[in-house]
């Protein structure tokens, strides 16, 4: 048979398994994404059944589904709520970086990894997943209360963050001379800010290319001039994330609102394919090594999110249960923390971040959302008043 | 007297609009970007958690927001027409087999007649504020009025005037 046969079986079959999965992961009230990630190890070098004719295809998707993920994390935000978040929220995005960064890094150098290795793992503890903690925020109907716009913006921040960690990263790892390597930020740090002062600004003229009652046109062009900008921001190591995302920024209106509609089912079939593609390349020989080690990470970087969140809340005025809310909520890693490992994998870091990054995802993906739910128990509830109750006497017996 | 409305973003799902009413509540509007409307209450215990929401779609919000405008507007009238200073406001029906039925607002000559005002018609979920003379009375028309007692006991009868 041709490869381009064995092709079609080895995707079809895939993806049928994966929305199998994907049900399974649904029914159980569970993100399907650890899965995906799963099925990615068992399938890949090293797995039960590794895939062979369709692996090019795969990397090629993957690619496309760090695009889609991004552009459309763009498109979801207006330029408004951007500038209005950085305004109101600066803050908490500070703290947000340096106690969920820090521990990352400082991870990698107690390992002995070296300093690369240490800023990337500082990125793959740092950024909570929107797209997990969106459907967590939702399931638990956590819309309406008065912390979520806090979470919210703790994770606009993260991704506005992410637009300009992201090149700084992919200039690093490529190991360029201290010189080269600081022109290179510079360059990507510099194309970033201006893109995105073009998109606040003249945001509306770049909509006006496309026509938002043709689903076709506005389908083609929309995702054609993302990919065309991000494979151009990637030739200048600004990395074809950040290209997606700053397209998805500067389009606004209803031609945002549209693409966003039409572009979901291509969002969904990629980021599956992207997480699949990680679980292949990741070798599952090299989990154990790395599992106590993604175990301790986790239960630390969750517990400075939980802090992060809490500090946060108290800040904009949220009663004590609300702050531990936010705080839980902010606990999963996911779609960035792949991304980044990815790239460093890729520009080859250090071997062992991608067994390390996954499993630290999957344990942070599958706790995070089932840890959310905590503060709905009625032990917590009792908690809060005992703990009220205290504070009442506290304040009394002072007067 | 305004009311205390503020706006909150929700960065990728829409806005919320919080109001606060005069004896300190709270009620969450939540407008998603799909147009579907979510209206909140909060817990007392933990004001920062919703209670329970209402989930609306964009014709349902709509239909709830007339509903709640014909509040507003009659209160607003009754306000004025509290008697202190010897006006009153009504709402009239319209009787089924009254003479005026299907006839313009102006044949009714209720303005020279009786010296009462017609300040609005209600017909099913819509209002017509300050309707003209050219307006035309239907069926079931609740016909909000503003006069004296007399001039409106006056209209009561006018109205009642059934087709000779």
């Amino acid at each position: 048979m041709h490869d381009e046969t064995w092709m079609l079986i080895e995707v079809g079959a895939l993806l049928f398994g994966l929305s199998l999965l994907g049900r399974l992961a649904i029914k159980y009230g569970q993100s399907p994404i650890p899965l995906y990630m799963t099925a990615g190890l068992v399938f890949g070098s090293g797995g039960l059944l590794p895939l062979h004719a369709s692996t090019d295809f795969l990397s090629s998707g993957a690619e496309l589904g760090v695009v889609l993920l991004l552009v459309m994390l763009g498109l979801e935000y207006s330029p408004t709520e951007l500038v209005g978040n950085l305004k109101s929220s600066a803050r908490a995005g500070i703290w947000d970086g340096l106690l969920n960064a820090v521990p990352g890094a400082v991870f990698a150098l107690i390992l002995g990894w070296g300093p690369i290795a240490a800023l990337v793992m500082a990125g793959v503890t740092w950024v909570s997943s929107s797209g997990v903690i969106a459907k967590v925020l939702r399931d638990l109907g956590r819309l309406g209360n008065r912390e979520t716009p806090i979470v919210l913006s703790v994770l606009v921040l993260e991704d506005l963050a992410m637009a300009f960690y992201l090149p700084i990263l992919s200039a690093v790892v490529i190991g360029a001379s201290l010189l080269e390597g600081a022109i290179t930020v510079a360059i990507a740090v510099g194309s970033v800010t201006i893109v995105l002062y073009l998109a606040v600004r003249h945001g509306k003229k770049l909509s006006r290319i496309f026509h938002p009652e043709q689903p076709e046109t506005l389908l083609l062009g929309v995702l054609g001039l993302t990919m065309l900008v991000a494979g151009l921001a990637s030739q200048v190591q600004v990395s074809a994330a950040v290209g997606a995302f700053l397209v998805g920024i500067a389009l606004s209106g209803q031609v945002a609102h549209n693409a966003e509609k039409l572009l979901a089912p291509l969002r969904d079939l990629f980021a599956a394919i992207f997480f699949v593609f990680f679980g292949l390349t990741t070798n599952p020989a090299d989990i154990p090594e790395v599992f106590i080690p993604a175990l301790i990470l986790a239960a630390i970087t969750m517990s400075t999110k939980v802090m992060t969140g809490y500090l946060a809340a108290r800040k904009a005025g949220i009663g004590r249960p609300g702050r531990w809310r936010t705080g839980v909520a902010l606990m999963p890693r996911g779609e960035f923390t792949v991304i980044i490992a990815g790239l460093a994998v890729s520009a080859g870091v250090q071997p062992l971040i991608a067994p390390l990054a996954a499993t630290y995802m999957l344990i942070t993906v599958i706790s995070g959302p089932v840890l959310a739910r905590i503060t709905d128990t009625a032990w917590f509830k009792q908690r809060m008043k005992a703990a009220a109750k205290r504070e009442g006497a506290l304040v009394g017996s002072s007067k | 007297m305004g009311v205390r409305i503020e706006k909150i973003d929700l960065p990728g799902f829409g806005v919320r609009h919080d109001v606060v009413t005069q004896d300190g509540q709270h009620i969450g509007v939540l407008s998603f970007r799909d147009g579907h409307r979510e209206v909140a209450l909060y817990d007392p215990e933990d004001p920062d958690a919703i209670l329970g929401s209402v989930s609306l779609t964009g014709d349902e919000a709509s239909a709830l927001s007339d509903l709640l405008g014909h509040a507003a507007l009659l209160s607003q009238l009754s306000d004025l027409g509290n008697g202190t200073i010897g006006l009153f406001t009504e709402q009239l029906v319209l009787p089924s087999d009254s003479r005026f039925l299907d006839r313009p607002l102006g044949d009714t000559q209720a303005r020279t007649k009786t010296g009462v005002s017609i300040v609005a018609i209600l017909r099913g979920n819509d209002v017509i504020p300050s309707p003209t003379p050219a307006e035309v009375l239907r069926m079931d028309d609740l016909i909000v009025a503003v006069g004296t007692r007399e001039g409106l006991d006056k209209l009561d009868k006018l109205l009642a005037h059934s087709q000779v």
